[in-house]
């Protein structure tokens, strides 16, 4: 395989609490850590491994995201991936917006493999992948947990709720990793000064005429219901009787 | 009138549970027709079970050998097609099955699509939770864009069984892939009850510490009539498979009654159970997050307790 795309999201990073507005207009984000999304670093793992084992030649970092996002593109350069794309863009940006920017980049590229995560932790849309590949009209598999490489086609297994699926595909496709596909590697100060040289090409959204339609529309942002305070009991016999008050044993 | 169309989830033989949660969800539209599809290789055991479902006012089957798997890339022309015939709604759950297909369909449709519809307010307007459910969102789409939806099924009931929908096969005009094959599914088989349906769920952490004494886990829920939960780190560690973990990228669950047993309660895992009724926590550390959202709480080493509350319940 010549060239494996991965998407990378700059996301709040996961162990950051996140807070809505108190004018409900949207969530707290100034000064909040902001990371590579979990799930793309794992995309970008498996995609370093199929090219460590010779399956793959190049290996081409994505992000769609306002020029800071250029910094998890440098952490995916520090990790590995060949070369860099920012597709500058700025605001709120549309499930399908995203996937038919990939597509832009996917017809510029022509990989023969696209990894994405599984889900951005931010949105939790979890719909890039499906649709990249509607758009492309290739193969998609989600929730990756394996991934073999077979010539011309993949074999992945995949987690669904009732354990686990083998699908066969043919290339080129699009995958979406999972937690448990791999373990990602840490980067180490020499590969991040390494990566300051790595090319990262700069796009401006514009430029590549994705019709935006704009549909969807968040009007409102409010947190969670609070749960009621609970009640502490000191050993067994307290926790059985309060599970028998409330008819639950 | 509003045409919603559901996409019917199954596994040949049985409705998925979860397509009667979405039945309700869509029943909160005003002057709504809901059609439930049911593709499959045979789909007559399937519809019959859809059709029963109150507030289902129509069935439709579209038998093929290719839908004897949901593979998204093969079902998802089909739908399409339905859609195109004329519905304003197309819905599906916000299962791994409903995840999958759901956005590929939209995509085909030219459409985005709203992840994980916890409220409807209106035909056009729905509520969704983003950051792990942190936050709740209000979204309004476009009128006279069809509404493609994922429904997040620990937010209805289900609907009651008593409909006596009628149930007609229609063909679809569309051109399937080839380059997407099913090769299997491996799944335990237990007689354990479902996790994402049953209403007491006992699950453990990382502090069971391998997958031997996980099963005083096992044993416990089996006692309660309960079924088996886990935290991504359990599942990670092998002590449970990946199909019972719970959470932000696990299942979210609403169960009558939720026990966590040695679970820190890490943001992504509260966002699988917030829906509980009674949330139950046994931790030995009186400082884990847990216990900021457990309506009962045990400071409590697990290998002592786990054991006396299973006594305590036989006798
Ligand atoms: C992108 C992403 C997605 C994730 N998705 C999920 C998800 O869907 N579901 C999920 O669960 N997690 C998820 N996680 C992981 C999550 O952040 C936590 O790491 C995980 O939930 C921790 O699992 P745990 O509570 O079992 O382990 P720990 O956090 O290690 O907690 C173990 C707890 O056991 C207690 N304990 C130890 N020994 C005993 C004892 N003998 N008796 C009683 N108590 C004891 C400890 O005090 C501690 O509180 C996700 C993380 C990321 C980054
Ligand atoms: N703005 C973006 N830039 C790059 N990749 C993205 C972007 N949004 C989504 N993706 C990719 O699509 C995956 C799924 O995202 P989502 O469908 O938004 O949950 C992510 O894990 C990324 O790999």
């Amino acid at each position: 395989m010549r060239k494996i795309l991965v998407g990378i999201k700059r996301v709040v990073d996961y162990n950051v609490r996140i807070r809505v507005k108190p004018d409900n207009s949207g969530v707290v984000l100034d000064g909040v850590k902001m990371s590579v999304n979990p799930f793309d670093e794992i995309a970008l793992e498996e995609a370093l491994r199929i090219r460590e084992r010779g399956e793959a030649e190049e290996i081409v970092a994505v992000s769609i995201g306002p020029d800071d996002a250029q910094q998890q593109l440098r952490t995916a350069l520090a990790m590995g991936a060949d070369r860099a794309i920012l597709v500058k863009h700025d605001g709120m940006l549309e499930p399908l917006t995203v996937a038919k920017t990939l597509m832009a980049i996917v017809s510029r590229e022509q990989p023969e493999l696209v990894i994405l995560g599984k889900q951005a932790i931010d949105d939790d849309n979890s719909q890039a992948t499906q649709m990249l590949s509607a758009l492309w009209d290739r193969p998609q598999v989600t929730c990756a947990s394996k991934v073999e490489i077979k010539g011309n086609t993949l074999s992945v297994v995949r987690e669904v709720d009732a354990g686990l699926e083998t699908l066969e595909v043919d290339l080129p496709a699009v995958i979406s990793a999972d937690l448990r596909l791999n373990e990602p590697r840490y980067v180490k100060l020499p590969d991040i000064m390494k990566a300051k040289k790595k090319p990262l090409d700069v796009v401006e959204f514009a430029s590549l005429n994705v019709a935006t339609p704009g549909q969807l529309t968040a009007t409102h942002y409010e947190p969670p219901k609070a749960r009621a305070k609970g009640v502490m009991v000191k050993d067994v016999a307290e926790l059985i009787s309060a599970l028998k008050n409330k008819g639950l044993v | 009138m509003h045409k919603l169309l559901i996409i019917a989830e199954h596994d040949g033989e049985k409705l998925n549970a979860s397509i009667s949660r979405c039945v309700t969800a869509a029943r909160q539209i005003s002057d709504v027709h809901v059609t439930v599809a049911v593709l499959a290789a045979d789909p007559s055991a399937v519809a019959a079970q859809a059709a029963a479902l109150t507030g289902v006012d129509a069935v439709i089957t579209v038998a093929a050998a290719a839908n004897a798997h949901a593979v998204a890339a093969i079902w998802a022309p089909q739908v399409v097609a339905l859609v195109r015939g004329g519905y304003s709604h197309v819905w599906g759950p916000s299962t791994s099955f409903g995840k999958d297909l759901m956005p590929r369909v939209a995509a085909l449709l030219d459409v985005n699509q709203i992840s994980d519809l916890m409220a409807v307010d209106s035909a056009h307007t729905f509520k969704r939770p983003i950051y792990a459910g942190n936050a709740i969102i209000t979204v309004q789409v476009a009128a006279g864009s069809v509404v493609v939806a994922t429904v997040r099924t620990a937010s209805f009931e289900a609907a009651p069984a008593g409909g006596n929908a009628a149930i007609s096969a229609v063909s679809v005009d569309a051109s399937l892939p080839t380059h997407t094959r099913f090769v299997s599914i491996a799944q335990a088989k237990s007689d354990r009850p479902d996790l994402q349906t049953a209403p007491k769920v006992v699950s453990g952490g990382r502090a069971l510490g391998s997958a031997e004494n996980f099963k005083i886990i096992f044993s416990l829920a089996e006692k309660m009539g309960a079924a088996v939960g886990a935290s991504r780190a359990a599942v990670d560690a092998g002590y449970a498979p990946n199909e019972l973990q719970v959470g932000q990228t696990g299942k979210i669950i609403a169960p009558q009654l939720y026990m966590a047993v040695g679970i820190s309660g890490a943001i992504q895992h509260l966002t699988g159970i917030k829906d509980a009724k009674t949330i139950v926590a046994i931790n030995k550390d009186a400082e884990a997050p847990i216990f900021e959202v457990a309506d009962i709480g045990l400071v409590a080493d697990l290998f002592d307790v786990v054991p006396q509350i299973e006594k305590a319940l036989a006798g």
